[in-house]
């Protein structure tokens, strides 16, 4: 009870604590060639062929179906 | 108190208290991919298309078709069954609503072969805090397979899967954002390819075949911790990696590199690099001592022992026209992969020796994709 109170205020205390990187000073990260996966069609595909290859599966950050592979 | 006593009502009252307008919906695009990869004995290619609009930029809708149309002779098909043909379609829909700082994601997606269907339920949510200098991601998928076997119309199985999503994301600096991600998926069912075989030393000093024989279980974690950083000169450098692990004792971990590098207001090149490497299976072996060695079997060579590298190049081009009156702009990239495979513990059987004493199987594959994409 006592770790979820605490969770709880650190989160609120959180949300006031003020961003040490200002809105205005986002433009960089808003940039596109700061966004790996720009073009999710094409992104998502690549994942596909991976997945199609590989045991490794999960955390790519897309959602996959059935695999036309063999 | 009763509320924090419960944790998913905890957090849903953290994740949905916040009401400043901050989260943004993806764009509202059109996309058409040509994609091919060529490897292995393995040819194949399709389009994907993918369509997204916003409305009053409260709600996303998307709907997005793939194809895969397969002309395969790979080396599991040439020492074991006949060359063959077959298409995989894909089709989902998805919606997206935005709702002060979150984003609640909705998708349900299908996809056929002849001999193969699957479906899947997708749910997310993002939310963002601190600043909007953090954003946390939760996500809860459902699907269901059905199999079939080509030519044999008594058999039929299913397998049911579950995966679980958690995802945070992070600005560091302003030319620094990391990221950590981690999966865990259940499968249970049906999890074999039913045409596969493993091979296993007969008395007269040859090798035969029979089935494959998999758990009917699977569960795997996998988790990604990523950088995206800002160069001095307007390029960004993308580091992510990757470690998995599953209760078939498969170990994998996988790196990469990309950066994408505009050059003016135009064009933009990327390029990548990405390294892979995996254990086998417990029960994978390349040639069994005999007959029903051990409970499960399997000779998958995407279960064995394994690396592989893939080096990409990509060039884009972006048209802007300001007289275009319902489009914003619009983009042409073109991106070539090149793929090595290297098995340590696969063996090509096309060559007639002593078994186990075959040359180790290796092959590399190019993937290719065009995408052209209009944003409104």
């Amino acid at each position: 009870m006592r770790i979820a109170l605490l969770i709880v205020v650190i989160l609120q205390t959180g949300c006031a604590i003020k961003p040490w990187v200002k809105p205005y000073e986002r433009s960089r990260l808003a940039d596109p060639v700061m966004n790996a996966a720009g073009h999710p069609v094409a992104e998502n595909y690549m994942h596909h062929v991976h997945q199609a290859r590989e045991a490794m599966r999960g955390a790519e950050g897309s959602a996959g179906g059935g695999c036309g592979c063999n | 108190m009763q509320l924090i006593r419960n944790p998913f009502l905890l957090m849903a009252v953290l994740l949905l208290g916040a009401e400043v307008q901050a989260a943004v919906l993806p764009e509202d695009r059109f996309d058409l991919l040509r994609h091919e990869y060529d490897g292995g004995g393995m040819e194949i290619a399709g389009p994907s298309v993918l369509v997204r609009k916003s409305f009053a930029d409260k709600v996303a809708v998307s709907a997005n078709y793939y194809v895969d149309e397969v002309s395969a002779a790979s080396i599991d098909v040439v020492t074991s069954a006949s060359p063959y043909s077959e298409k995989r379609t894909e089709k989902s829909v998805g919606v997206d609503y935005l709702h002060g700082k979150s984003i609640y994601s909705l998708s349900y997606g299908v996809s056929k072969e002849n001999d193969f269907e699957a479906n899947s339920a997708h749910f997310d949510l993002s939310q963002d805090f601190f600043g909007d200098l953090t954003t946390l991601r939760l996500g809860y998928s459902l699907g269901k397979d059905e199999v079939f076997r080509s030519g044999d119309n008594t058999f039929s199985d299913e397998a049911d899967r579950q995966h679980f999503r958690i995802g945070l994301s992070q600005v560091l600096t302003r030319d620094l954002v990391a990221s950590l991600g981690h999966e865990l998926i259940t499968d249970e069912g049906y999890l074999n390819n039913p045409y596969r075989s493993v091979r296993y030393l007969n008395s007269g000093g040859g090798y035969s075949f029979q089935p494959e024989r998999y758990p009917r279980t699977r569960t795997s974690e996998a988790t990604t911790l990523g950088l995206s950083y800002y160069l001095p000169w307007r390029a960004g450098l993308h580091g992510e990696y990757r470690v998995y692990s599953d209760s078939w004792g498969i170990d994998a971990n996988s790196w990469q590199l990309k950066l994408i590098q505009p050059l003016g207001q135009r064009w933009t090149l990327e390029s990548r690099y990405r390294r892979y490497e995996q254990g086998q299976a417990d029960f994978y072996s390349d040639l069994f001592p005999f007959r029903d060695a051990s409970n499960f079997l399997a000779r998958d060579k995407e279960l064995s022992d394994f690396e592989s590298t893939v080096i990409g190049l990509g060039i884009g081009f972006q048209f802007n026209k300001e007289n275009w009156e319902t489009f914003d702009r619009a983009g042409l990239h073109l991106w070539v992969d090149r793929f090595q495979f290297d098995y340590n513990n696969f063996r090509d059987i096309r060559v007639q020796t002593t078994p186990g004493t075959e040359p180790l199987y290796s092959f590399d594959a190019t993937v290719t994709r065009l995408l052209f994409t209009l944003w409104y």
